[in-house]
């Protein structure tokens, strides 16, 4: 059958192709097709209540509480998926945990994209199903989100900007610059499981590892922890800059001395094989899943017990003591018996030869 | 890790600490020679538990921290050089030449890369023939044969865009600079295992010899480093000066011939300056003629270099062993390892480092 | 200058250029460069320096070595000493 309409030849209107591979700076402009992003790719999996009213503001019920924790975060990985999770994954988790190292319950999320241009949708939506997920494991609801598209080579594929916020219950006072003196220093896992994970999936060194990332939402083993303990005096996960960094965090901030002792820090043999080849220390290399936790000596066992409990904390462990000299410093028991200093992390780890 | 956690068993350690405590009568001064020594000495804690009369120096066995300024530099010049893709172990990055470092150029968008291996910049040369691919070969024996199997590598897949800058220094004619040295207080020397690896420890008889001197090949791991020091006082005790190998298990006494070998084949002896210490001949390793086409220095025309060295940093005197890091006047003021003056406090084994991350503690614990 | 670590070879290839091998280090795995290691066979432990395999590792002298310690711990036993050698 033959067309009744001319053949057309040339260019032909510019009206708007259905971009359904890759972001295009259109996405960003606010226009239908950043609400066409919104309801395919967002939509589908962050849907609730508050952001269903498709208002520029979220609206969370404070059931009677005297004060909000509040925590923010801009997520940057690369590669983007890496083996245990993805940035996604990392951005709900760390906010996450932020706010519930306080002793809060987190109850809400806002999530904010920098998206460059050419990023492709099908991994936005695969990101999108990761958060909803954490989200929906950390119980958690994502109340407001906002979307830009940067030009070509203005962003590392994809940023992520989160801010939590939880309701602290009376009573509670948790915070860095509690530890004292005879206070027992335990951790909920296993160190340098995340850095590792993502270095080797980068794959530049050439390095073939089985390690997974442990990005995981920590608020059930703290509200556990909240539930059962009646003096925790701190919390904290050591995520840049490893265990020793964030050991120093509290040191300085309680004035204390931090002894930590080699032979009892849980390290998985392949993390501790790929930081003897690249010259790495575990104790400084990032984890996205752990816990820090500080408490009077005699709350000890049954606060690794409860960590234990938990699917994220099987592996916890009585690592170390506070002590009250010498001040704000972190000492390391090494498996020989000498003391040495663990001090904040330098600049970037790099690989080395020598 | 099999071959590794034996060797940091308290126990045994415990065992040779024992034994040290007995035999040491009398205080010697002991170095060794590697940088990687250094630093797993400090990363155990191994000085604090040594009896007090043995006094342990630090030598000039850190490929990174005797590179000369002037290689740096040349090294800074063509990594800025758009065309380039600049490849380097990590070690070097933060090295500081006379304006800036390789850091601070990726961070200003020059193509650095970090590499594990010399191989994997042969590799990134075959993935990238529009661009010039130049790997930072330095190193002692040890890293030697990795660096000329690069070149091999390259010269047999007939690519055209990969040289290699040379630094590459040898440890023999080091020793001969410390121990001839009138300031020299060096009264053994603990030598460097995985160099031995390579070329045995045939070389060192005669050094022993005329500076009537033990020598003993050391390993790595805290009990490689108790046996070495033990054996060495064992012989200082009985007034020997032999060579004897405590790393047996990786160490024999003429070495890897296949290895010698392949490093024979690219490269030849030439005159080196090492930083801070100054020109030491027939030091170093160059390339061979028939491999000059691999040769980044003269692939890259880059004479006019003028290099300008902290006048304020020791590192010259640290690497010889006459100045320990902590009576630097700049030493945890001006210099730390976030703004380090000299390539000692950057590099993870220069003694500067070292002492900076690991040995501060009796100063702390006052 | 020497951050050289044993692995197992647990595979043994020809490139173009060289003699490879894919070596496990404790549950990590490279490509190393097995040229100077021309008699090395799978199940073999090398000492292996970026990417390279710097030679093999005798078993048998790492256990002399290991033993030559323990033997100093039964030697005090039996002849009695106990100098209090404290931590």
């Amino acid at each position: 059958m033959t067309s009744d309409y001319p053949l057309i030849q040339g260019p032909v209107c510019a009206v708007p192709l259905a971009h359904n591979d890759q972001i295009v700076m259109g996405h960003g402009s606010g226009g239908r097709m950043t609400q066409d992003l919104i309801r395919k790719v967002f939509q589908p999996y962050f849907s609730n209540t508050s952001l269903n009213t498709n208002n520029d503001f979220g609206v969370i019920l404070n059931t009677g509480f005297k004060r909000l924790a509040v925590s923010t975060d801009a997520h940057i990985v690369s590669p983007i998926f890496f083996p245990g999770g993805d940035i996604g994954r990392l951005a709900i988790c760390g906010t996450v945990n932020d706010v519930a190292m306080s002793g809060a319950k987190p109850v809400a999320i806002t999530a904010s994209f920098i998206i460059e241009e050419g990023f492709s949708i099908p991994d936005l939506s695969h990101i999108a199903k990761s958060m909803s997920e954490a989200a929906l494991e950390a119980g958690v609801i994502i109340v407001a989100g906002d979307t830009k598209v940067v030009e070509k080579g203005k962003a590392d594929g994809i940023f992520i900007s989160t801010t939590g916020i939880g309701f602290v219950p009376d009573g509670i006072e948790i915070g860095g610059s509690y530890a004292k003196p005879g206070d027992t220093v335990i951790i909920s896992g296993s160190l340098g499981d995340h850095g590792m994970a993502v270095l080797s999936a980068r794959g530049d060194l050439g390095f073939e590892t089985q390690i997974l990332s442990d990005v995981a939402p920590l608020d059930a083993m703290i509200q556990s922890l909240v539930t059962e303990i009646k003096d925790i005096h701190v919390l904290r996960d050591p995520t840049r800059g490893g265990l020793a960094t964030t050991l120093n965090e509290i040191a300085v901030q309680s004035n204390v001395n931090i002894t930590v002792e080699e032979a009892l820090l849980p390290v998985k043999p392949q993390v501790a094989s790929i930081c003897e080849l690249l010259g790495f220390d575990p104790l400084y290399v990032a984890n996205e899943g752990k816990l820090i936790v500080i408490v009077p000596a005699n709350y000890a066992e049954k606060a690794l017990s409860v960590v234990r409990e938990n699917i994220y904390g099987k592996e916890a462990a009585i690592i170390g003591t506070v002590n009250s000299e010498p001040k704000s410093r972190v000492l390391l028991k090494t498996c020989i018996g000498s003391n040495r200093i663990l001090d904040v992390m330098a600049g970037e780890m790099l690989p080395r030869i020598c | 890790m099999k071959y590794l956690d034996e060797f940091r068993n308290a126990d045994l350690v415990k065992n040779g600490l024992e034994q040290l405590h007995k035999i040491t009568q009398h205080p010697w001064v002991i170095m060794e020679i590697c940088g990687g020594q250094t630093h797993s000495i400090m990363l155990h804690g191994l000085d604090q538990l040594l009896p007090p009369s043995i006094e342990l120096v630090h030598g000039p066995g850190c490929p990174v921290c005797v590179t000369s300024l002037e290689l740096v530099d040349k090294a800074l010049a063509i990594a800025s050089r758009p065309e380039v893709i600049f490849c380097s172990f990590g070690d070097m990055l933060r090295v500081p030449g006379s304006n800036s470092d390789l850091f601070s150029l990726r961070a200003a968008g020059c193509q650095v890369k970090i590499v594990y291996s010399p191989m994997d910049a042969v590799k990134i040369a075959q993935l990238n023939p529009d661009k010039e691919v130049v790997f930072f070969a330095i190193g002692f024996e040890t890293t030697a044969p990795a660096n000329a199997m690069s070149v091999i590598q390259a010269k047999a897949l007939g690519l055209k865009n990969y040289t290699i800058l040379v630094s590459q220094v040898t440890v023999p004619p080091a020793m001969h600079a410390i121990l001839g040295s009138p300031d020299n207080r060096v009264q053994g020397f603990l030598a460097a295992g995985h160099v031995c690896a390579v070329m045995g420890y045939y070389q060192y008889h005669s050094i022993a010899e005329k500076y009537k001197i033990p020598i003993v090949v050391t390993g790595f791991e805290p009990l490689d480093l108790v046996n070495g020091i033990l054996k060495t006082v064992e012989l200082l005790e009985n007034g020997e000066n032999k060579v004897v190998n405590a790393y047996s298990r990786v160490v024999t006494e003429k070495g890897n011939i296949a290895a010698q070998a392949i490093i024979n084949s690219v490269f030849q002896d030439v005159d080196r300056n090492w930083r801070g210490i100054g020109l030491i001949p027939m030091s170093g390793w160059g390339l061979r003629s028939e491999f000059s086409q691999f040769d980044a220095e003269k692939r890259f025309q880059v004479d006019d270099i003028m290099t300008r060295e902290s006048e304020i940093c020791l590192s010259g005197k640290v690497l010889q062993g006459l100045v320990k890091p902590n009576q630097c006047p700049a030493f945890g003021t001006l210099c730390t390892p976030e703004n380090p003056l000299g390539a000692t406090m950057v590099s993870s084994e220069g003694a500067c480092s070292a002492y900076f991350r690991y040995s501060r503690v009796e100063e702390i614990i006052k | 200058m020497c951050l050289a670590v044993p692995g197992k070879i647990i595979e043994i290839f020809a490139s173009p250029s060289a003699k490879m091998g894919k070596v496990d280090f404790g549950g990590v795995f490279r490509e190393v460069c097995l040229e100077a290691v021309p008699e090395a066979l799978v199940g073999q432990y090398v000492i292996v320096h970026a990417g390279f395999a710097l030679n093999t590792l005798s078993e048998e002298e790492a256990q002399a070595t290991l033993d030559a310690f323990r033997e100093l711990d039964t030697l005090e036993a039996e002849l009695g000493i106990d100098d209090g050698f404290a931590k």
